[in-house]
């Protein structure tokens, strides 16, 4: 199966083909290196632009604007920062032209922990993103997903926002990219470059199938009866497990992917909290004005008469960024154990 | 060190054709009373908010004349900042679309209600939409030049923006992303030079002598003009434009020119005396080589405001956006 980087360059290679992808571009995406995460390498359309976050928006923004359709790279969510007001303005042409100019563009950034990256390289972006109006803003949990979701980024006529959870590039998915080859190896062999001298390599790209997953649909990963989780991303795959390890202990705990965090997906939240009367929302970004208080709120509001307990929010500490020591990063972001017993204390909670 | 170069002296004889030059008075005029109009709304309750171009006619006419106006990468993009209205009048838009936007009205054809004075935006003419924050024009205006050297034909991309904003990263952007050896791009940058940052002079951020020659660490040719110089800039508007146009490459130029009421509303917006007029020393150039008559170009001032008197009287009369509205174009639809 593929992993999550190779799920990217297949669809990107799909949309290049397909889609009218004109450009891929941002900091060393094109030839020789293909991205600091592989997630571009051997993309005919993919070339490197100069270390310049606000002109990489500017000119994905342009780019779009004269019919164009370009998938445009920050190197790391951490460095998107400098670029918030051409967000916020790519977000408003729409609606500020009362509908004249659109802005067909794709941004995709890697973000969050887990591989170490210390205070530049592991923030989140996921509650600033949702807080700029007329942007869509995916983030993938699996290389399938991935592989839909941004699909139907670069098939959309707004631009979107396309999180990448870093820690989740190398893993492997439980399901196939429609037209990946069987072997793991053979696909590897294909599509990712050779370490040394790339002059002359070129992928040889499986055939895959345009298979879309809707931008605002979320998945049920696990049902389940006592316990809604809801999350995406990093955080996603760990409630999985905390999910698998409390049905051991005969709680049952319902498992939902997000996927899209705008639009999204409220009514299968609204349906599984009908059901379970407990509800933990988790992710990464740090806790205060974070996107999962949004969606507490909305719980409460809409569905108070429905809960069993309280909803609650893991979320990452409000410090002002993730130290490099191991246990600095892992006590700053939530772990498998913190969700897992969170859960296992909501199961019990009685009203 | 260059000094600005002033290619020729207000007194020197008008080298355009008869015709050319009194269409160029006549858009000139338009443009000065729209703006006076537009200030005079805005004292009057009309509107909330005025920001303009009086005094930067003479540059900003030729500007409109010369672009080849059409939708899409064929034709010229105009990536214009908030002093550009007698670049829109030029381009065949019509006054009272102005005045639509300063009165926030539904029929404000540029943002339906809204968006502030001066912030014009129109696909089918290639007008990138005005922003207010200052010079990201200049981050995006690449992405547009970039499209049309793929594209291929002669369209070019027009960026511009006042003296001050190019303290902004994005304008040195501009310049690198333009000039990039593996990818130059048809992009004509301008800078109109009016001396002033909102109430920060030239002085308190300039070290540079001429903005132009920043273009220059970029191999980028410049130009630093008389912008207060309708046939000057007309000239060396078009001499830029060739450039563009046929070497796919970069050009500069810096417009010299007024700021006649300060920067906006924030600031009283009342005339500035010491300031250079550009209308009023290009109509007596006009009167003195006899092309037209004093009594012609008050006929002609006369007209636009009576003109635009009337327009801002159908203006008051016509509704709001509702609160409703605001839910709309959020989103663009699959088509």
């Amino acid at each position: 199966m593929a992993n999550m980087a190779q799920a990217i360059r297949m669809a990107l290679h799909y949309a290049e083909e397909n889609l009218g992808v004109t450009d891929i571009f941002g900091e060393d995406v094109g030839a020789p290196l293909g991205g600091v995460f592989t997630c571009t390498q051997g993309l005919k359309t993919a070339w490197n632009s100069p270390l310049d976050e606000r002109g990489i928006i500017g000119a994905a923004m342009g780019l779009a604007m004269a019919g164009h359709r370009p998938v445009a790279e920050i190197q790391f969510c951490d460095y998107i920062y400098n670029t918030i007001d051409l967000l916020k303005l790519a977000g408003n042409t729409h609606w500020a032209t009362n509908g004249d100019w659109a802005m067909p563009m794709v941004v995709r950034t890697p973000v969050g922990s887990g591989i170490r990256g210390s205070i530049y390289h592991s923030h989140s972006f996921d509650a600033t993103m949702t807080h700029i109006p007329g942007w869509k803003v995916v983030m993938p949990s699996t290389p399938l997903d991935a592989y839909g979701l941004l699909i139907s980024a670069c098939q959309d006529p707004n631009p979107v926002m396309f999180l990448e959870p870093k820690a989740l590039l190398r893993v492997k998915g439980d399901e196939r990219i429609p037209g990946e080859p069987d072997d793991d190896r053979a696909l590897s062999k294909m599509i990712d470059a050779p370490l040394g001298d790339r002059s002359q390599w070129k992928p040889q790209w499986p055939l895959v199938e345009g298979f879309a997953v809707p931008i605002g649909k979320g998945k049920v990963v696990r049902e389940g009866a006592q316990a809604t989780v809801v999350s995406y991303g990093r955080t996603l795959p760990l409630c999985a497990k905390a999910a698998a390890q409390l049905a051991e202990e005969g709680l049952s705990v319902e498992v939902i992917d997000l996927r899209s965090l705008w639009p999204y997906d409220w009514e299968l939240i609204k349906a599984s909290v009908q059901k379970t009367g407990r509800v933990l929302f988790v992710n990464e970004d740090t806790e205060v004005t974070n996107f999962g208080e949004h969606l507490v709120r909305r719980t409460v509001e809409e569905l108070f008469y429905s809960l069993l307990a309280p909803p609650r929010l893991i979320a990452g500490k409000f410090v002002p960024g993730i130290g490099l020591a191991d246990a600095l990063e892992m006590a700053s972001v939530p772990q498998q154990g913190d969700i897992t017993a969170a859960l296992r204390t909501l199961c019990r909670e009685q009203p | 060190m260059s000094r600005p170069r002033l290619i020729k002296e207000n007194s020197a004889p008008l080298s355009l054709a008869r015709e050319q030059l009194i269409r160029i008075h006549d858009l000139m005029v338009k443009a000065r009373v729209l703006e006076e109009r537009l200030i005079q709304m805005y004292k009057q309750g009309h509107g909330y908010f005025w920001i303009g171009g009086p005094g930067e006619e003479a540059f900003n006419v030729p500007l409109g004349l010369l672009m080849k106006c059409g939708e899409g990468p064929a034709y010229d993009y105009l990536h214009a900042h908030y002093r550009q209205s007698a670049t829109l009048l030029a381009l065949g838009e019509e006054p009272i679309g102005a005045l639509r936007q300063m009165k926030n009205t539904a029929t404000d054809p540029y943002s339906g209600g809204r968006n502030f004075a001066g912030h014009f935006s129109r696909r089918s003419k290639n007008i990138a939409p005005v922003t207010s924050p200052i010079e990201v024009q200049y981050a995006i205006a690449p992405g547009t030049a970039m499209a049309q050297k793929r594209h291929g034909g002669d369209g070019i991309t027009i960026v511009t923006g006042g003296d001050a904003g190019t303290a902004e990263g994005d304008f040195a952007s501009c310049l690198i992303w333009s000039s990039r050896p593996a990818n130059p791009l048809p992009i004509l940058i301008i800078v109109t030079n009016n001396t002033w940052g909102i109430s920060t002079t030239s002085d308190g951020q300039h070290g540079e002598t001429n903005i132009s020659d920043r273009a220059r660490a970029f191999n980028i040719p410049a130009k630093t003009i008389n912008g207060n110089d309708p046939v000057e800039s007309y000239q060396e508007i078009q001499a830029a434009m060739d450039y563009v146009r046929k070497e796919r490459k970069p050009y500069f130029l810096e417009a010299k020119v007024s700021r006649l009421y300060g920067h906006s509303s924030a600031s009283g917006a009342n005339f500035v005396n010491e300031e250079q007029d550009c209308l009023r020393l290009f109509e007596a150039r006009l009167e003195q080589e006899g092309v037209l008559s004093r009594q012609q170009m008050d006929e002609a001032r006369n007209r636009y405001s009576e003109e635009l008197a009337a327009a801002a009287r159908t203006v008051r009369d016509e509704p709001q956006p509702s609160g409703d509205s605001i839910w709309e174009h959020i989103y663009a639809e699959k088509k």
